[in-house]
């Protein structure tokens, strides 16, 4: 694209779009961390993963305060106005899935103990490692401003939904034969859950992605049928 | 009507440019523009120097006759009438299709003779009685009324210069035109003059067609709700103004709205 005339708006451009990459990265390497440390039952790495956390929140500050700086001082137009502003609400989004990532994380020490019991457990890297890649690729969608790419993140959030109903039900047929196991399925539980809510909040980023590159909304599309309503 | 201009449908047009090229001598400083303008939006022309934005503008009520060199091409109609046809009393026309331009050139009378001037020439006031009320609500729709009613005998050029363009605003309202066409209307005023006159913009949005050409892209944003882009003497692109500024369809128009133009 064109440089502007004025080469600090450029500067601010270059700077927020770098941010986001960085806070994307942090983001898709939290839930990988996540659920790495839930399969290896690594209680430093979820520690921290819990820590880490607090880089995107920073990151999210710094963005918001730089938005609104491009927004007063460069009264941005056309692709430039769309760009902030989808920066801006991707970076409320990401900071919500680093949010997400740090709770499964908090739960690995919960499903510690009693590992060797959990079956279920088997399904859900699989899921999160889907649900990441649909973050990765939201976010590359975003650096290269690529609509197709935002597109087929968007089409990829049934995927994430299956796994979850499939997880549910599986989770809830070893408890009932498994009593005993109960409080750690119910984390697991919470876990699919939130590893399903990084799916949708991807989806929200694609969608904003699409947007920010093409100017038109994406009309609204049909969700995968859901066990629980949405929190 | 090229690809760039069919993006917008005006239903009763108040005036319509259909094909017209602008020469000055063996130069093409307007390449065939075609657009319409409507009684209910303020229509913004926006373009980087040069582009013919206040050439075009200025065909609209004729002003372009009073350059020797200059020639005008195609059709130009108020309400269906071809305003370059032989039978057009320019005068007249002129009374219908006001300008307010650049600078602030109140004429070096009173206040009150600045407004009176037009009405008086047109014969629009049988009686003293008659022009007071025209030159009062002038001054009341140009928004200056509330500042001048106690010196309309003190000279209009006293006034400082944003009362000045509202005076001139008001003397082009006091012979009842139809459109009012602005050159830059606010460049030589401070922001809160600006505002002002923005204001009074917005005011008289609906009662009379109003074409402004504008180099501030911000304020094209705040006062019109019609925005045509011109470059290198072409309309390259025409439409509604919130949607030129967030989704231009055309690669020119948002390499200058967004700063990026050569």
């Amino acid at each position: 694209m064109a440089e502007h005339t004025i080469k600090a708006f450029d500067e601010e451009i270059d700077r927020l779009r770098g941010l986001i990459a960085e806070m994307g990265g942090r983001a898709e390497a939290a839930i990988e961390n996540a659920m790495l440390a839930l399969q290896r039952q690594d209680k430093i790495l979820a520690a921290e993963v819990v820590e880490g956390d607090k880089r995107i929140d920073a990151i999210e500050a710094e963005v918001e305060k730089l938005v609104i700086q491009v927004i007063a001082l460069r009264a941005p137009m056309a692709n430039d106005l769309r760009d902030v502003i989808a920066a801006l609400k991707i970076v409320s989004v990401v900071e919500r899935i680093g949010d997400y990532a740090k709770n499964i994380a908090k739960r690995v020490p919960l499903v510690a103990s009693n590992r060797h019991t959990l079956e279920p457990i088997s399904l859900l890297p699989s899921m999160g490692q889907v649900a990441g890649e649909m973050v990765h690729d939201a976010l590359n969608a975003f650096a290269a401003r690529d609509a197709e790419l935002a597109l087929a993140v968007v089409e990829r959030d049934t995927v994430v939904d299956d796994f979850y109903n499939s997880v549910f039900r599986t989770l809830v047929t070893f408890m009932v034969e498994n009593p005993k196991t109960i409080s750690e399925c119910a984390h697991l539980l919470f876990i699919a859950k939130n590893i399903e809510r990084i799916g949708d909040h991807a989806t929200n980023v694609a969608e904003m992605v699409y947007y920010a590159a093409t100017g038109q909304t994406l009309p609204e599309r049909e969700r995968g049928a859901d066990i629980q309503p949405e929190d | 009507m090229t690809e760039a201009q069919s993006n917008l449908t005006i239903e009763n047009p108040k005036m319509s440019a259909r094909d017209v090229k602008v020469f000055y001598g063996e130069k093409q400083a307007i390449k065939g523009v075609s657009i319409d303008v409507d009684m209910d939006n303020v229509t913004a022309f926006i373009g980087p120097s040069g582009c013919g934005k206040s050439t075009f503008l200025r065909t609209l009520n004729r002003m372009n006759d009073t350059v020797a060199s200059a020639r005008v091409e195609g059709e130009i109609t108020l309400d269906g009438e071809d305003i370059y046809a032989p039978s057009m009393d320019v005068v007249q026309l002129r009374a219908r299709v006001g300008m307010v331009f650049q600078k602030p050139n109140p004429f070096p009378k009173s206040i009150y003779e600045n407004i009176a001037y037009g009405p008086r020439i047109h014969g629009l006031a049988a009686s003293k009685t008659d022009m007071d009320v025209i030159v009062e609500k002038s001054l009341r729709r140009a928004g200056l009324w509330d500042e001048v009613k106690d010196r309309l005998h003190d000279s209009g050029t006293a006034l400082s210069g944003g009362q000045q363009q509202r005076l001139c605003i008001g003397r082009a309202i006091a012979v009842e035109p139809e459109v009012i066409l602005m050159d830059e209307p606010c460049s030589a005023l401070d922001p809160i003059a600006t505002a002002k006159i923005e204001e009074l913009i917005h005011e008289l949005r609906g009662r009379y067609a109003i074409v402004i050409v504008t180099h501030n892209m911000q304020q094209a944003a705040r006062v019109s709700q019609r925005t045509a882009f011109f470059h290198l003497g072409e309309l390259v692109e025409y439409g509604v103004t919130s949607d030129i500024f967030t989704n231009p369809r055309q690669e020119r128009t948002k390499d200058y709205i967004t700063g990026r133009y050569g």
